[in-house]
């Protein structure tokens, strides 16, 4: 097969799939239970430098 | 000893610079190495006479490493001045033609020289002074690498100055925000991996476990530039000592590495970077932590699994296949969710703190410019629709949208992000003038909105006037009276970046007194509290 073809094939299935889990399993992962409290504190970190 | 190994570094580039102009293949190459030549040579002869060889103090491993922040804040506001008055020249030269001088200052030449001077030197000087400032504080870590942060500000530097006079001389490989030759490329490459092993390696050797989310957003501006950078430049040198190149790519696959480059350097240079800008820099002004942490992660990663999709949208009704296009669309109108999600998150930052929109110029510049990172983002994915790009593509409206985003979002909040910085790298109790933050807001505001306005009416009458058939199908236009149409606009748009430019300028005085140490005796912006009376 064509490395082109070869190449487009694969990005248009498993590379697709691929990257749609990822990007899914970001979102929900992010938005887990529990996830708010981690958030919140990393919020903060702006503010928990004592230097200038 | 100071300085020696940089001296004996030195002298050799400077030296391949003379055998650069001596083995020039060409007359452009020739002269480009005498330029460099002359600024290594000066910046050779800088250093042996700050020479000392006296034992070096050893570095507080404690201390934040800000030098090269304070260079870059500095370098950030003379490249604003620079590139805005450059657009300025052109945008006359447009408006009145005599303005072309040949051949080194005509409009082809000056305006790659505005683009990469707004765009790399202003822009690019922000981005890298301001991620080392977040990086530090966010991650509680002095810079990685030692010196190399100050090499990565020099070199930095050197690229701007061989990009700029490379255009003037008319050095160019013609791709558009890439334009400079393929020894350049090189060297910015260098420059740019140092950047990142700075950046990448002050994060490794953090205090803090968790890495802000500015960070994520630096960090995905820097790795996805170096990718663009590196592919879009793949060319072959017609000789080692000239200043020619052939692309790798032919044909619409060159156009589309063009464009896949072109709109990313947008999104990754333009957008997240900035958006790096907008987490550290309004929640320390207003002093509120971001609306939601959350959403802000939700933001990075839609942002950056559908940017890199949208280039083809450029390509509209060109030979680039058609499925393309429609991908290129399809992502471009997806992009519109994660940004708004973005602004809505910056805006919100404000909640319970909205009267220091009234009080404080700085939160007024940085929520403008989010603002307009809203408009710009809505009327991109807009003009990405095929039947849309078909009346605005190609005509002024295209410079419109550019400069509301350039304009508005990446010039407020970088101004914003220099006016929060400099006295606190300075140790300054405050600015010297904080209503001259006001003069300056308001000057850019009704610049941009002059700007914009003007380009809006000029491109959609542009567009018009091109597709205007009679009724036995002729064009009614010839395309020579749709630009003699356009000279009011041009005009207008000229005052509109002379006003932009004037509120620059009086920010430049402004940190300038800020680093002297002065403060302008004025009324705060507060107001002042009525005296007290005694009852009677």
């Amino acid at each position: 097969m064509e490395t082109y073809t070869a190449m487009r094939h694969f990005a248009d299935s498993w590379g697709l799939l691929g990257m749609t889990v990822f990007f899914v399993g970001v979102v929900l992962f992010t938005l887990r239970p529990g996830s708010k409290k981690h958030a919140d504190a990393a919020s903060r970190i702006p503010f928990e430098d004592d230097k200038p | 000893m100071r300085y020696g190994a940089e001296i004996a570094w030195m002298s050799l580039a400077t030296f391949l610079a003379l055998l650069g102009a001596g083995f020039a293949a060409d007359a452009p190459f020739r002269a480009h190495m005498w330029v460099l030549f002359a600024v290594l040579a000066i910046g050779t002869i800088v250093l042996l006479r700050n020479v000392s060889f006296e034992p070096e103090q050893p570095v507080d491993q404690s201390a934040y490493m800000d030098g090269p922040i304070r260079y870059g804040a500095i370098a950030t506001v003379f490249w604003a001045v620079v590139g805005l008055l450059v657009g300025v020249v052109i945008a006359l030269q447009l408006a009145f033609p005599d303005l072309n001088l040949e051949p080194w200052f005509n409009f082809g030449r000056m305006r790659p020289l505005h683009t990469s001077a707004v765009i790399f030197a202003f822009g690019g000087n922000a981005l890298v002074a301001t991620s080392f400032y977040v990086v530090q504080r966010t991650c509680r870590a002095r810079l990685f690498g030692g010196n190399l942060a100050w090499y990565v500000f020099w070199g930095y530097q050197l690229f701007i100055v061989m990009a700029a006079t490379g255009y003037l001389l008319g050095i160019t490989q013609s791709r558009e925000y890439a334009e400079p030759e393929w020894y350049i490329d090189l060297f910015l490459t260098v420059v740019w991996v140092a950047y990142l092993a700075v950046f990448l390696g002050t994060i490794l050797k953090r205090k803090e476990p968790h890495i802000y989310v500015a960070n994520w957003f630096y960090l995905s501006f820097i790795v996805t530039i170096a990718m663009l950078h590196v592919v879009n430049n793949l060319a072959v040198p017609a000789s080692f000592v000239g200043s020619k190149s052939y692309s790798l790519f032919s044909g619409v696959q060159d156009a589309l590495t063009q464009w896949w480059y072109g709109h990313n350097a947008v999104g990754f240079f333009l957008t997240a970077g900035f958006l790096g800008m907008m987490y550290y820099f309004i929640p320390k002004q207003v002093n509120r932590p971001v609306y939601s942490y959350r959403l802000s992660i939700i933001h990075f990663w839609s942002l950056i699994f559908m940017y890199i999709w949208a280039g083809p949208h450029h390509l509209h009704y060109t030979a680039l296949p058609d499925w393309a296009q429609t991908l290129g669309m399809v992502f471009s109108i997806m992009l519109w969710m994660p940004s708004w999600g973005g602004m809505i998150n910056g805006l919100m930052t404000l909640s319970g703190a909205w009267d220091k929109l009234r009080t404080d110029p700085i939160v007024r510049m940085m929520v403008t410019a989010v603002a307009f990172y809203g408009m710009a983002t809505f009327e991109g994915p807009m003009m990405s629709i095929k039947a849309v790009n078909s009346l605005s593509h190609y005509t002024d409206w295209t410079i419109g949208h550019v400069h509301s985003g350039a304009l508005g979002w990446n010039g407020l909040i970088s101004f914003g992000a220099v006016y929060f910085m400099v006295p606190r790298l300075w140790n300054r109790e405050r600015l010297y003038s904080v209503r001259m933050v006001n003069w300056h807001f308001w000057l850019a505001t009704l610049g941009i909105v002059i700007y914009a306005a003007s380009m809006w009416v000029s491109g959609v009458m542009q567009g018009l006037m091109w597709r205007e058939y009679d009724e036995q199908g002729f064009l009614v236009y010839s395309f020579a009276e749709s630009v003699a149409a356009m000279h009011p606009y041009y005009v207008m748009r000229a005052l509109g970046g002379a006003l932009y430019l004037s509120g620059v300028v009086i920010m430049a005085w402004n940190i300038f007194m800020t680093i002297r140490g002065h403060q302008r005796e004025e009324v705060p912006t507060t107001g002042t509290t009525p005296a007290l009376q005694p009852a009677e």
